[in-house]
Order: structure tokens, then C-alpha cells, then sequence
């Protein structure tokens, strides 16, 4: 198995569609984080020009820490878009280039080609949250230093400096969870279709929809919400809560993990049975 | 000389939605044969492969190699195979080299040194570290055969080997497959819609047409069995008539026009070209023609009218 996964990561991080995500990143976050650096004090005043009437912010609050915070939000809409590109692949992607004729015809089952192209749409995920990880941390705090969290997602919460790169750390590790889903939901539209477009859109299309569902407060959506993975994703935001909801995080992951396995378990019936006519 | 059955088919059969791509399908691959697998294009030889390979799942019957059925030991039937599905698709921006590597590990694993053997076995050594996308058409086909070798299997089974290549391409891939046939001691199974081809290399051989078997057993066996006759045509009809009639060499003359079918043995069409000639005929053809020729001909006609 370990040979298989080998040659799918060969696969995947020598075909230049998989740097997409990476290049996207590698553009978007310096410019993010110049920008903040050259007009982010701005920003920060006009955020908090309700509370200030109330509140005396006194130290460095606007800080690499504060816009790496922000920057996590990408992982709503932008960061699952990207990641679909690959995951939607990595079955179409064969059914499209014919090389479903190369390689299921040797003797070697289905289900360890299934799992190899699996495991690998889990390294890449990993790999390109962690990716955005170090590069918007790291980039965040040699430019714009550290000092004092504020988070003013839900009121006001402001976490002493040394109580921040470890909520960082963990925040990243379940996003990178969360992704899985998307991948997972990806991969699974991939097994049933013959062009990669169709399973970057359906992905996209499916999780726009749901965070709809998951954010508008109306009564209508609230009966359905709970069986929707959206509802679940912003674990990693619960990380920068004071105190720490840990058995709520600990259930968001149990059901994101679900709907994880779910999706693949959904994509291998699909695929064990699948004729092969590309 | 063909030995034991290596591949056999029992009542195998296919259906896509309502219709039967394939139906009631018996072969029998014997070792050591180059097997023609003929038919018009639609006639059910891809689906056929593709159930032999493993790649589509029979609706009815069974496929058997090596004494083992695909559906219950599948890995340990196809560990003994080697083969290319349609046109040869690879991995466009991964080297030859690399993409034979990825082929080698799907199959158990395979040195280096057999990749390089491979690879110098149909010519494409020196493009080796070349990504396939500047590979033409021609040199895919190669690299194709290639990878069918690559696990050095006892069984080779091409699908429309020589489909879109130039008739210098065409020779090549049959000479290689003459090379693996009698060097090599490989059996080999090859589909094609040209009944020259198969009979150009083949020992034995299949037709199917609309997903049916026709006939199948030695190519020798099917082209003597049936009529042998010679078209003949000439001016003036009415004395080429009249001289064909009083050859000893000819059986039954048909008279169509300017043109006469003549029941007759192949050995004598020198005789009666000179026959012919010497009364003074303007002898435009002769063109020696067998029933299976006639009916394959039939089928691939009216295949091409649809």
C-alpha cells in the first residue's frame, strides 16, 4: 500500500493543477498581509469604533496574530474551492485522461487503488491547509509582530500573548479536518463522474448552500441544519473561545469525521462496481 | 502449434441498459497462439476485452485465465496478463520511464532493468525520460505494447494494435508481435476489424458481429472452408465467357456483365490468366476471393452504409 500511496503523491504534486491552491496562497496572503501592514490600524479603529466609547484598548492589539485570525476565515469558501480542485481529480481525473484502462487492469483490487487515491487527497489537504498555516502565522507575525489577541467574532475577547500560538496549532490541526470533508465530498462526486469540472462545482455548489442554510437565521432552515457538516466546521473557530468548549469541538469532529467516512464509504460502492467505458 | 486453453469464455455477455453489446460469447485461447479477435467496428471486441481485463463486469457468463475465474481470483488471474484497452492513454506529463514505473508498482513491482528492457524492445530508449505529451500517436501504440510486457506476462491481449497508425507503423507492430509470438513464446490475443491483419499474423482466430460469435477456430481452417472462386473481368465479355467456359481448370463460370465469377482452384490462376491472354481477352482482373472473405466483407460494408 505504502508503494501505491507513494506513486499517487507522484501523481497528484507533479501535475501543476495541484499548485493552483498553493500559488493562490503564496499570491493572496503577502498581499493580504502587506495591505494590513500598510492600512490594517485603520481597519482595526473602524472595526472597534462602537466599543471604544465603552472600552480603553491600551498595547499593540492590531497585531500578526489578529490578521492571521482573520486570514482563517478563508477557509469558509476559498480554501474548500481549492482543495476540490484536487480532490474532484483524483478519480475524474483518470476517467478523463483514459487511465482507468492503464491501471485497473492490473492485479491489484480496487480497494487498495481507492485507498492509496484517498490517502493521498488527505496528505494534500493537510499539506495545504498546513501550508496556509505557516505562510499566513508566519508571515502575519515578522510583519505586523505579536502581543495581545482581540477577537471580536462573537463580542469581545482579547487572549494574553502566550496564550495564542498553541490555539493556532490545534485551530489548524481541525481545520485541516474540517477540509477533509470537503475533499471527502469532492472525491465522492469524482467517483461517479468523467470530467474533473463536474465534482469542483457540485462541491462548491453543495457547500455554498449549506453555509447558506447553516448562517441565515430563519426558522424554516433550523430542523435541517443539524444534519448538515457546515453546521460542524467552525470547530476550529471554538479554539480562540475562552473557555475552550472541548466536548463541543470534541462532537464537531466525531461528526465531521462521519460525514468524512461517509462520503468515502458512499464513493467505494460506486466505484468497486463501476464500468469502466473512457 | 497451440497447447493447453489459457483464456476461455463461457456464455459471457454484456448488456447496457435494454441492449446486449455482447451475447453468449464462447473463445477459447489456446497457448502459444496468436488469436484474431476480428470484427466490424461496434461488434462487441473492446467490451469483450474489457470484461476480460477486468475492467467492465459481465452481465451473464463467466471468463476463465489460466484455469481461474476473473470474478472470484481476479488478481491472481491477471498477474499473468498483460494488455492495452482501445488507444494507449498514459500519463501525459510524466515521462515514459515514469509512467512504466507507475504501471510496474500496480503490478507487483518490477526492476528498473526491465523497464530499460522494455522500453529498448520497441524502440523508445532514447525518449525514455521525454514526457509523453511530445510522444506522436505511433510511439504511444509503442509504449502501450510496452507496458503490456512490462510484468513479462505468459498472455498479451491488444485491442486494435495498429488502429490510427501509418502503414510503416502497421508493419512495425506486427513484426513485434511475430517477435513476441515466436521469440518470446507469449501468447497473444489481438482484436482488429482488417481481416488481412489477423491473417498476416494470426494462427487462429474469432469473428463476432453484433456482439455474437460467427465462427471461430484455425485462420487456415476458415479461409480454405467454403467456396474459392475468382472474379474475373475482361473485354469482350461475351469471349471471355466462351473461353472460360472451355478451361479444364474451371468448374462453374457465373456470368455478371463484364464480369465472371469462376469456381476454380488458386493454383491454377496462372494458367488461366495465360489462357486468357493467348484468345486475344483484354483481361482487366483477376481477383481471387473465399466465401469468409466475402461474408466479412459483407458485414464491414454494411457496417460502413449505417
Amino acid at each position: 500500500m505504502r508503494r501505491l500511496v507513494y506513486y499517487e503523491l507522484i501523481k497528484t504534486f507533479l501535475k501543476k493543477r495541484t499548485y493552483i491552491g498553493f500559488l493562490v496562497v503564496l499570491v493572496v496572503v503577502p498581499l493580504f498581509v502587506i495591505a494590513m501592514k500598510i492600512e490594517g490600524g485603520r481597519f482595526l479603529q473602524m472595526t472597534t469604533r462602537s466599543l471604544q466609547q465603552d472600552f480603553l484598548f491600551v498595547g499593540n492589539l492590531f497585531n500578526g496574530w489578529f490578521v492571521a485570525f482573520y486570514m482563517m476565515n478563508s477557509l469558509w469558501i476559498h480554501i474548500p474551492f481549492l482543495i476540490s480542485f484536487v480532490a474532484g481529480d483524483q478519480l475524474a481525473g483518470e476517467a478523463t485522461a483514459g487511465t482507468y484502462r492503464l491501471i485497473l487492469i492490473r492485479p491489484v483490487s480496487r480497494a487498495r487503488i481507492f485507498l492509496s487515491k484517498y490517502y493521498t487527497t488527505g496528505i494534500y489537504t493537510v499539506s495545504f491547509v498546513g501550508f496556509l498555516g505557516v505562510l499566513s502565522v508566519g508571515l502575519a507575525l515578522s510583519l505586523l509582530g505579536h502581543g495581545d489577541m482581540i477577537i471580536l467574532s462573537r463580542g469581545i475577547l482579547i487572549l494574553s500573548a502566550d496564550d495564542v500560538a498553541w490555539r493556532f496549532l490545534v485551530g489548524y490541526a481541525l481545520a485541516a479536518w474540517a477540509m477533509l470533508t470537503i475533499a471527502s465530498l469532492a472525491f465522492f462526486f469524482s467517483s461517479f463522474v468523467e470530467n474533473a469540472i463536474g465534482p469542483i462545482i457540485a462541491t462548491i455548489g453543495v457547500n455554498v448552500v449549506f453555509l447558506m442554510v447553516t448562517v441565515i437565521p430563519a426558522e424554516l432552515f433550523q430542523t435541517i441544519r443539524p444534519y448538515l457538516y457546515t453546521t460542524y466546521m467552525d470547530l476550529w473557530q471554538r479554539v480562540f473561545d475562552d473557555p475552550v468548549p472541548w466536548g463541543r469541538i470534541g462532537t464537531s469532529a466525531a461528526i465531521l469525521g462521519g460525514y468524512s467516512l461517509g462520503f468515502a464509504l458512499i464513493a467505494w460502492s460506486i466505484f468497486r462496481r463501476k464500468d469502466i467505458l473512457s | 502449434m497451440t497447447g493447453d486453453v489459457i483464456l476461455q469464455t463461457r456464455d459471457l455477455g454484456k448488456q447496457f441498459k435494454k441492449r446486449w453489446a455482447v451475447r453468449h460469447l464462447n473463445l477459447e485461447v489456446h497457448r502459444g497462439d496468436v488469436f484474431g479477435f476480428l470484427g466490424p467496428n461496434g461488434a462487441g471486441k473492446s467490451t469483450t476485452i474489457r470484461m476480460l481485463l477486468t475492467l467492465i463486469k459481465p452481465s451473464e457468463g463467466d471468463v476463465t485465465l489460466f484455469g481461474r475465474s476473473i470474478e472470484r481470483q481476479r488478481e491472481e488471474a491477471l498477474r499473468a496478463i498483460g494488455g492495452i484497452v482501445e488507444k494507449p492513454d498514459f500519463y501525459l506529463y510524466l515521462s515514459a520511464f515514469k509512467n512504466l514505473e507507475i504501471v510496474g508498482a500496480l503490478s507487483g513491482g518490477v526492476k528498473r532493468t526491465r523497464i530499460e528492457e522494455v522500453l529498448e524492445l520497441v524502440g523508445l530508449s532514447q525518449r525514455a525520460s521525454d514526457s509523453v505529451k511530445t510522444y506522436s500517436h505511433g510511439m504511444k501504440q509503442r509504449l502501450g505494447i510496452a507496458q503490456a510486457l512490462l510484468s513479462d506476462p505468459e498472455l498479451v491481449i491488444l485491442d486494435e494494435p495498429t488502429s490510427g497508425l501509418d502503414p510503416q507503423g502497421m508493419k512495425e507492430i506486427r513484426e513485434l508481435i511475430r517477435h513476441l509470438a515466436h521469440d518470446q513464446k507469449k501468447t497473444v490475443m489481438l482484436s482488429s476489424h482488417l481481416l488481412n491483419e489477423v491473417e498476416m499474423v494470426a494462427n487462429r482466430m474469432a469473428i463476432i458481429n453484433k456482439g455474437e460469435l460467427i465462427t471461430q477456430g484455425d485462420v487456415g481452417d476458415l479461409l480454405d472452408k467454403g467456396e474459392k472462386y475468382v472474379i474475373v473481368r475482361g473485354r469482350p465479355a461475351t469471349k471471355l465467357r466462351a473461353t472460360l467456359k472451355k478451361q479444364k481448370c474451371v468448374k462453374k463460370v457465373v456470368s455478371r456483365g463484364e464480369e465472371c465469377e469462376v469456381t476454380m482452384s488458386f493454383d491454377d490462376i496462372p494458367t488461366l490468366a495465360e489462357a486468357l491472354v493467348t484468345s486475344g481477352i483484354e483481361v482487366q482482373a483477376l481477383i481471387p476471393r473465399r466465401s469468409l472473405e466475402d461474408y466479412f466483407l459483407s458485414i464491414t460494408e454494411n457496417e460502413s452504409k449505417l
